[in-house]
């Protein structure tokens, strides 16, 4: 899977949660759950759409890495790719 | 015979309109059974039935819109049957106060989805009848607007009540939830996101728990008295994407294991968001628990949601520097309030139900 597919998968999964949210205007360098206003449990569901579309099931060890959009495409990269 | 009438869905509901009839003539109804869909302010709500009966007939139409307290249906009791039930004496349709509007189906179902009120709209179709065409003549002009406009009246009116009948008290107290973020992260270590809990489940647990102590708190004031819930059912402040907020109710939190709760939450707040609640989570919550941490605040100090006598808030939770047995330390903490209506309550009782759910919240293996 490359970048350009994961970006379409979490981008269509984040609508899936906040349909009003235009991806145009998402900052990538920003942190996520402001830019979106999900709550935590906005980002768990979030975080389950990502695992059944991308089979990732991201742990709570590392949420700290997924501060910004930019920061969560990179990982979800790495995961994919290891 | 049983006259069914138009449920009141809260504090801030006086009047409802038919969407959609479920049932019909002849139809055997079960308790809790969905019988119609009615719109109010701020959702368009699925009304059950309280009780087991067959439908004898309808009173009121798609598109009526009936104050709470309107008989809308004719049911039987088990056994009964038309020609021997008792008529009850109101139970004539002439009660009710709106004509049926005239109005195409397709134009019916369009302003329901819109969240528009047919019944105000002047129709340009034969005899004056709306058309789909008024309709979204009519979501072009206000539509959204209107619905926010409505939600914002109808939380105005409610918490204007509150503040003008209900004597509030408040307490607040720093809960130290160190042994509660350990368990959590061990639980969730291995789990995939589906199935994590969040923190806020825990809480809501411990809360109901302290409540079964704590029974003053759980129920209403009504008629110039306090009277208790027959459940623990915790009315879930839910911030809707497009504004405004709702509070359905989590039933029987105090007897339900986490996992439930927690499938239960999110189901509750995905059905908030997209308007498909059902009548007795908007009028079973006996004490309503706001949760704001999410949006960084450190304390929330809460409004009541009449005839409910208490709200519980919740801050964020953080670490914190925290002193315990004499040595300074980082502790993940969360500030808890209590707003209490002081006709049923005291401070003292307050702050012991506070302290409850202190204890409750040390001890996770047991929530």
């Amino acid at each position: 899977m490359d970048e350009a597919q994961i970006r379409r998968q979490v981008l269509e999964a984040l609508q899936g949660i906040a349909p009003e949210v235009d991806p145009a205007t998402l900052r990538g360098e920003r942190p996520l759950r402001d830019e979106v206003d999900l709550d935590s449990m906005d980002w768990l569901r979030f975080l389950a759409a990502l695992h059944q579309r991308l089979g990732v099931s991201i742990p709570e060890a590392d949420y700290q890495r997924l501060g910004s959009l930019d920061a969560l495409l990179a990982y979800l990269a790495q995961r994919l790719e290891g | 015979m049983i006259e069914f009438k138009l449920p009141s869905l809260g504090a801030d509901m006086d009047e409802g309109t038919l969407l959609e009839w479920r049932i019909a003539p002849g139809d055997a109804l079960r308790r809790g059974q969905v019988v119609a869909v009615v719109d109010t302010a701020k959702a368009a709500v699925d009304v059950e039935c309280w009780q087991d009966g067959n439908v004898l007939d309808l009173l009121i139409q798609p598109g009526d819109k009936v104050p709470v307290g309107t008989p809308i249906a004719l049911l039987l009791e088990p056994g009964e049957s038309a020609e021997t039930a008792p008529v009850p004496t109101a139970a004539v349709p002439a009660a009710v106060p709106t004509g049926r509007p005239r109005i195409s189906p397709a134009a019916r179902k369009r302003a329901a989805e819109l969240g528009i009120d047919a019944s105000v709209l002047s129709g340009t179709g034969p005899q004056g009848a709306v058309t789909l065409e008024d309709v979204e003549a009519a979501a072009r002009q206000a539509a959204p607007v209107d619905r926010q406009a409505a939600m914002r009246q109808a939380i105005g009116a409610a918490m204007s009540r509150s503040k003008r009948e209900i004597p509030h008290y408040y307490l607040g107290e720093t809960i130290p939830l160190g042994a509660v973020m350990a368990w959590l992260a061990t639980h969730n270590a291995e789990l995939a996101p589906e199935r994590r809990l969040l923190p806020g489940v825990l809480l809501l647990k411990a809360i109901a728990l302290a409540l079964r102590d704590y029974p003053q708190l759980n129920g209403f004031w009504q008629g110039g008295a306090f009277h208790p819930a027959p459940g623990i059912h915790l009315g879930v402040a839910v911030a809707l994407r497009q504004g405004g907020l709702i509070a359905p109710a989590l039933h029987d939190v105090a007897d339900k294991p986490l996992a439930q709760l927690m499938d239960e939450l999110g189901d509750l707040v995905q059905r908030a968001r997209s308007h498909s609640l059902r009548s007795s989570e908007l009028a079973d919550a006996s004490l309503t628990v706001t949760q704001l941490g999410d949006q960084g605040v450190d304390s929330v100090f809460g409004v009541i949601y009449p005839p409910q006598v208490a709200l519980v808030g919740v801050g964020r939770i953080a670490e914190r520097p925290w002193v315990e047995a004499g040595r300074l330390c980082a502790m993940p903490t969360a500030h808890f309030s209590l707003a209490a209506d002081h006709r049923a309550s005291d401070g003292h009782y307050g702050a012991r139900f506070l302290a409850e759910i202190r204890r409750l919240l040390q001890a996770p293996d047991s929530l």
